[in-house]
């Protein structure tokens, strides 16, 4: 536990010092809602009907945004070696990792719903409260396999370009019964409402948070 | 020999599934002649369907061994599914145009095909694009066996997405002729023999190309 927590310390510390990875994916995110209002030509009904997609769209172009720096990061100056010299169990790197980009991702969600609640005139506590678990699962769905894919796609020769190629349709049941719940949240109901794809939800986050931990280790093997 | 006589064997089975499916079938009372495209359709994503599993078996194997061959075997089958969804792919298209009154529709099978498409069509991406040998074999198995995983959560969310809607269109609809059953089961035999043929060639394939690299480099 100890290992996985110097994982998360590190990245964090690195994080709060550049600041990079964390604006630049906040700022992203925002940019799409943006361009989507253009796009949609700000008529209220098609917005109100877009709206969940919307967010997730913005909320998942920007994750992968940084889940591509999160290795890359690790490539340059080599760290990756340095962590993988240190008589730690793959498996542990992929948790500190993956922990690690949850949690930006996950404030990222965070930061992001408010906006998207006040650009978008929803009642703030009655939807917020109930999007976060969404966000929540989200995230880790998505940064579940991402965390596998990003190690994969720096060594390939397309690099950042491979990442979201690989990623978007695997977490295409994450997106799907994402939206489903916000969509009910959004229109004022419970989450349960929807439960079916809260339950897609979280079967996925567990399958593949086991999955990618145990494949893990095949991917970062510096052979 | 056993090569040849396969090979044979897919040939004649070929014309037999055309025989089969154009003159030997009856003609399916409501849908006419365009029926008989269903044959050729079922095989082709039966082969498919097979092909996937192979990919799927072979890549778990391939990391847990790290021989080659079962690399160059998953790789193979999975060129070769490519191809036989795209045909299944088209074919039902050609089906749906008068059928049901368009090329495509986001219906749960449907949608479902197209992103299996898609799935295997990126693993051969990331095949072309990824560094060296084995950590080609390496990712290509990893993302095989994600994919393979992925497929029943994608079939599932794809339904919630639409409302569930029982589509179930068998080969002609509900009662099905017996001439129509054999049709469709020569169709599948035969897909099945091609698919075996070419499945040894594309192997023999890379296995030359292996064998040609080890003569560069013992040249050098």
């Amino acid at each position: 536990m100890n290992k996985v927590w110097a994982i998360i310390k590190k990245d964090i510390i690195t994080e709060l010092r550049t600041k990079e990875l964390f604006s630049s994916m906040l700022v992203f995110a925002l940019l799409v809602i943006v361009i989507f209002n253009f796009a949609f030509g700000f008529s209220a009904e098609l917005l109100d009907l877009a709206a969940p997609a919307m967010l997730w769209i913005s909320f998942t172009f920007a994750g992968v945004l940084g889940l591509s720096r999160s290795f890359a990061l690790e490539k340059e100056g080599d760290a990756i070696i340095g962590m993988l010299l240190t008589p730690t169990d793959r498996s542990l790197i992929y948790a500190g990792k993956m922990i690690s980009n949850t949690i930006f991702v996950f404030l990222v969600g965070l930061l992001m719903v408010p906006m998207f609640i006040l650009f978008f005139n929803y009642n703030f506590l009655s939807t917020l409260v109930p999007l976060i678990p969404v966000i929540f699962l989200g995230s880790i769905g998505f940064v579940s396999v991402g965390t596998l894919f990003s190690a994969m796609a720096l060594n390939t020769k397309l690099r950042e370009v491979m990442l979201p190629i690989l990623l978007f349709p695997i977490i295409i049941p994450v997106i799907v019964s994402a939206v489903k719940l916000s969509e009910q949240v959004l229109d004022g109901n419970s989450l349960l409402a929807a439960s079916f794809s809260l339950k897609l939800l979280v079967s996925f986050d567990i399958i593949f948070l086991t999955a990618c931990a145990v494949i893990f280790e095949y991917v970062i093997d510096e052979s | 020999m056993m090569r040849r006589i396969l090979f044979v064997l897919a040939f004649i089975g070929i014309i037999a599934s055309v025989y089969a499916a154009f003159i030997y079938a009856p003609t399916e009372p409501q849908m006419g002649h365009i029926q008989r495209i269903f044959y050729f359709h079922m095989g082709t994503v039966w082969v498919a369907t097979v092909a996937f599993i192979i990919v799927f078996i072979a890549s778990i194997i391939y990391l847990w061994k790290g021989t080659r061959k079962w690399d160059i075997l998953a790789y193979c089958s999975a060129e070769i599914g490519v191809l036989f969804l795209t045909l299944t792919i088209i074919t039902g298209s050609v089906w749906a145009k008068p059928i049901w009154g368009t090329w495509w529709t986001w219906d749960p099978q449907l949608t479902t095909t197209f992103i299996l498409w898609i799935l295997y069509i990126v693993y051969l991406v990331l095949r072309s694009s990824a560094g060296n040998d084995t950590k080609k074999a390496k990712y290509a198995a990893v993302f095989a066996i994600i994919a393979f995983i992925d497929l029943p959560l994608v079939y599932l969310s794809v339904r919630v997405m639409r409302g569930i809607s029982p589509v179930v269109f068998g080969p002609g609809g509900g009662g099905i002729a017996p001439e129509m059953m054999n049709a469709l089961l020569i169709n599948m035999a035969a897909c099945t023999l091609l698919f075996i043929v070419l499945l040894l060639e594309r192997i023999d394939l890379e296995r030359m190309k292996d064998a040609v690299a080890k003569l560069k480099l013992s040249q050098n």
